[in-house]
């Protein structure tokens, strides 16, 4: 049947069919939507890990046992799972193992625009890269049985235009799979006498592939006009071909690692100027030079950001379009904190009681953005507690004016061991967990904190005051980020304790389908204008003729705003 | 010749589902389509830019390059300003007049531009401006802003009517149906 689909869902409907037991993934923009669509099948089992470490260790399990199996991360997540990712190619796999990861060009919804590619090179894998929803399709369902061909995992490298657009997909029927689990511990057990047998044979293996790679149905040559040619791959050759159409010949890597050298040089001697097209590192370009082919890359193009097909037209054809801009400079607008967003108060406290907050990655980083302009640092999941606890040992009682403060699932992914570290290291940090009942940025996400699986159905649910002192923190507390007065008064009592502290800043997202504030929020007669409530940052509130205005199709009646009107202008219109 | 119409708005107008409607309703038509949407960090509150291109003839690129788009259907007065030099020469830009402010505004670090609409209309683009805010109240729900304005692009394609209505069917969940049939048509009469 054919149909529209989403890269990330096509991805999941061609594992499926290719008859995947077990999918595994730690949600991350631009690859959620691929474990999100497989919880929509009946594929036999499908779940939300902690984190891509223990995502891709389920994955690894299930294709040792027999299993064809999944995992899927963002493209950061690959450097949490590359520990068992270098080890599984030594390994190698029993059924087939697909880990799929989805860089982000441009930084859309990350913190950095690592290239994943690098990853297939260092970790002896190989890599396949689609540039549409049907390619998704084809070359997940493909991948297994490639993976099993030559025992070894295969990494499906997508990219947020692939991911997130949608175009035509012709998908079939799911065939079942499953081989026999044999015992066998000179392959599963990687241990200093089997790692240097395996290691030989993981070289030879990849030999193999290359010659593979030479007439693989992955890769393909298009001849049109030989004047100009283009080695490129995934959505960079879309762009390419938007770009130049015929006007060009274009050698489409599908397979991006291993490279096929023979493939590479006969295009090159069949083109009068050779370029390669590819986003972020010049991955496909210093191999191609290492050939000693001569090749326009890097500098004409650019390692940094998305490419599009106005920059290859521009680049190779040197012609540009422009259209009529504004004629003065717009203001930006930055993603804001929700309306009835519960972070806002835990930052707002934060703010006014001065003190240096460590943040994280999650709904939360944007607490980092004015009027609230709080958090002083975020570097990956989880490195806020490793932070404020190198800054309290670094600097004498700089946690009596420190926090570190995490979202629930980013606690769960990889805050615990920081915590742990607190403790066992005699630190005194305090740590606020905002408990906001779901993971919040990638789009709602249950988590071990919600109780409920991906599919919706009830599971334990992990106690975080008790995980808590069970690490050995003596001084755990619950506050509501709302109260702001109390929520205060608890943050300052427990910097100022020589021991670790958790405090759990516990209200729900307000997106959240069961949080029901009454109402919406009226400005009366007492506004004097004095902007007070401007700076608790709600896109909800807005100033007009020298008072407050409330807009009420953002407003969703929280009343968070209440307790920061000294004058109690801000009322409330019943519903 | 494909079609490349560009929707902008703000995250959380609900400009995802508008572009999921127009890709289905191009497919209908036995086109080829491709359609970019936007995850993530920028759904909360930012600005978001979705791509439809469709035809007769394959669709490379699911991004829409500047001065290329035939249509910009933009949800907001501010975001239809940004994006206008991707329009293409004799393009239409179909605005919603709503204004929202974004948080550099609210906080007073900058300064919502006068007379966005008048400006846009001095540089000689043909632009249709509606309030559909409203319409989308009379209609019965705030929420029903993008399928009024979809009700207005459908106005300016050649589509049939009648496949748009049969795609919203389709699309929202069945106790919404008749607001968004409504909105749907409301949009369409402007
Ligand atoms: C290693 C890694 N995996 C995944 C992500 C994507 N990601 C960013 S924030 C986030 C979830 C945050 O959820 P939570 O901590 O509960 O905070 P909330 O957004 O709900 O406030 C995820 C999964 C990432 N940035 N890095």
């Amino acid at each position: 049947m054919k149909e529209i689909m989403l890269g990330n869902h096509a991805v999941a409907r061609g594992a499926y069919e290719a008859g995947v037991k077990v999918a595994s993934a730690y949600p991350g923009t631009p690859s959620t939507e691929i474990m999100e669509y497989m919880a929509t099948l009946p594929c036999p089992h499908v779940e939300w890990a902690p984190n891509e470490k223990v995502a891709a260790e389920t994955a690894i399990g299930s294709s040792i046992a027999g299993g064809r199996a999944i995992c899927a991360m963002k493209h950061v997540g690959l450097n949490v799972a590359a520990d068992p990712l270098f080890t599984a190619a030594y390994t190698g796999v029993n059924a087939g193992l697909l880990i799929c990861v989805a860089d982000d060009p441009g930084m859309h919804s990350s913190q950095n625009e690592q290239d994943s590619r690098n990853y297939a090179r260092a970790a002896k894998v190989i890599m396949l890269e689609p540039s549409d929803s049907n390619e998704c399709y084809i070359y997940a369902k493909n991948a297994f049985s490639l993976s099993e061909k030559f025992d070894l995992p295969v990494i499906l490298r997508l990219s947020t235009r692939v991911s997130h657009s949608q175009s035509l997909v012709e998908t079939g029927e799911r065939e079942e799979f499953s081989k026999p689990y044999e015992k066998n511990p000179g392959k599963y057990v990687m241990m200093p006498a089997m790692a240097k047998r395996r290691h030989p044979e993981l070289e030879n293996i990849l030999t193999e592939v290359k010659n593979y790679a030479q007439d693989c149905e992955f890769n393909k040559i298009e001849y049109h006009d030989k004047k100009i040619g283009i080695i490129t791959s995934g959505i960079t050759y879309q762009y390419a071909k938007e770009a130049l159409g015929d006007k060009a010949s274009y050698l489409k890597l599908g397979m991006v690692y291993p490279l096929p050298e023979k493939l590479i040089s006969e295009f090159s001697k069949n083109v009068d100027t050779l370029y390669v097209a590819e986003e972020l590192d010049d991955f496909f370009e210093e191999y191609i030079k290492s050939l000693g082919i001569k090749v326009i890359g890097k500098e004409a193009f650019t390692k940094i950001g998305e490419y599009s097909a106005d920059l290859i037209r521009k680049v190779i054809l040197k012609e540009e379009q422009k259209g009529t801009a504004p004629d003065e400079a717009l203001p930006a607008r930055p993603p804001v904190m929700c309306a009835g967003c519960p972070h806002r108060g835990t930052f707002y406290a934060l703010k006014s009681l001065g003190l240096t907050v460590c943040g994280d990655i999650g709904c939360y980083t944007l607490g980092t953005l004015e009027p609230l302009a709080s958090v002083d640092s975020c570097v990956c999941m989880g490195a806020s507690i490793g932070l404020a606890h190198g800054m309290d040992k670094a600097i004498e009682n700089s946690s009596k004016k420190t926090v570190a403060v995490l979202g629930d699932s980013t606690f769960i992914h990889s805050g615990i061991t920081g915590l742990i570290n607190v403790v066992y290291n005699k630190g005194n940090t305090t740590v606020i967990i905002l408990d906001n009942s779901i993971t919040g940025m990638t789009g709602h996400q249950d988590n071990p904190l919600t109780g409920k699986t991906i599919k919706g159905e009830p599971t334990k649910q992990v106690n975080l005051v008790m995980l808590c002192k069970a690490i050995g923190v003596e001084n755990v507390r619950i506050a509501d980020p709302f109260n702001i007065e109390q929520f205060k008064k608890v943050v300052s009592e427990e910097i100022e304790k020589d021991e670790p502290s958790v405090i759990i800043a516990q209200r729900p997202c307000a997106l959240l389908k069961s949080v029901k504030y009454e109402g919406k929020m009226t400005v009366t007669d007492k506004c004097i204008g004095c902007k007070m409530c401007l700076k608790i940052g709600c896109p909800a509130i807005h100033f007009k003729d020298g008072h407050a205005l409330i807009d009420k199709t953002q407003c969703n009646g929280c009343g968070f705003c209440q307790q920061i009107c000294k004058l109690k202008a801000l009322g409330k219109e019943e519903a | 010749m494909n079609t490349s119409i560009m929707i902008v708005g703000v995250g959380g107008q609900g400009t995802l589902l508008a572009s999921r409607i127009l890709g289905n309703t191009a497919i209908r038509c036995g086109y080829d389509v491709k359609v970019s949407e936007v995850h993530g960090m920028s759904q909360r509150g930012g600005s978001v830019v979705t791509y439809v291109r469709f035809g007769d003839e394959k669709v490379a690129s699911p991004i829409i390059g500047e001065a290329s788009a035939d249509i910009i259907m933009a949800f907001e007065q501010l975001e239809a300003y940004r994006s206008i030099d991707y329009l293409k020469k004799n393009g239409r830009l179909l605005v919603n007049a709503q204004q929202i402010d974004p948080m550099p505004v609210i906080i007073g670090k900058a300064k919502y531009p006068e007379n966005i609409l008048s400006k846009i209309e001095e540089k000689g683009i043909n632009i249709i401006s509606v309030d559909a805010l409203s319409l989308a109240r009379s209609a019965g729900s705030e929420k029903a802003v993008n399928v009024v304005l979809i009700g207005l692009l459908a106005k300016n394609t050649d589509i049939e009517k009648g496949i748009w209505e049969e795609v919203i069917k389709e699309t929202v969940p069945p106790k919404f149906l008749d607001i968004n049939l409504k909105a749907f048509n409301l949009g369409y009469s402007i």
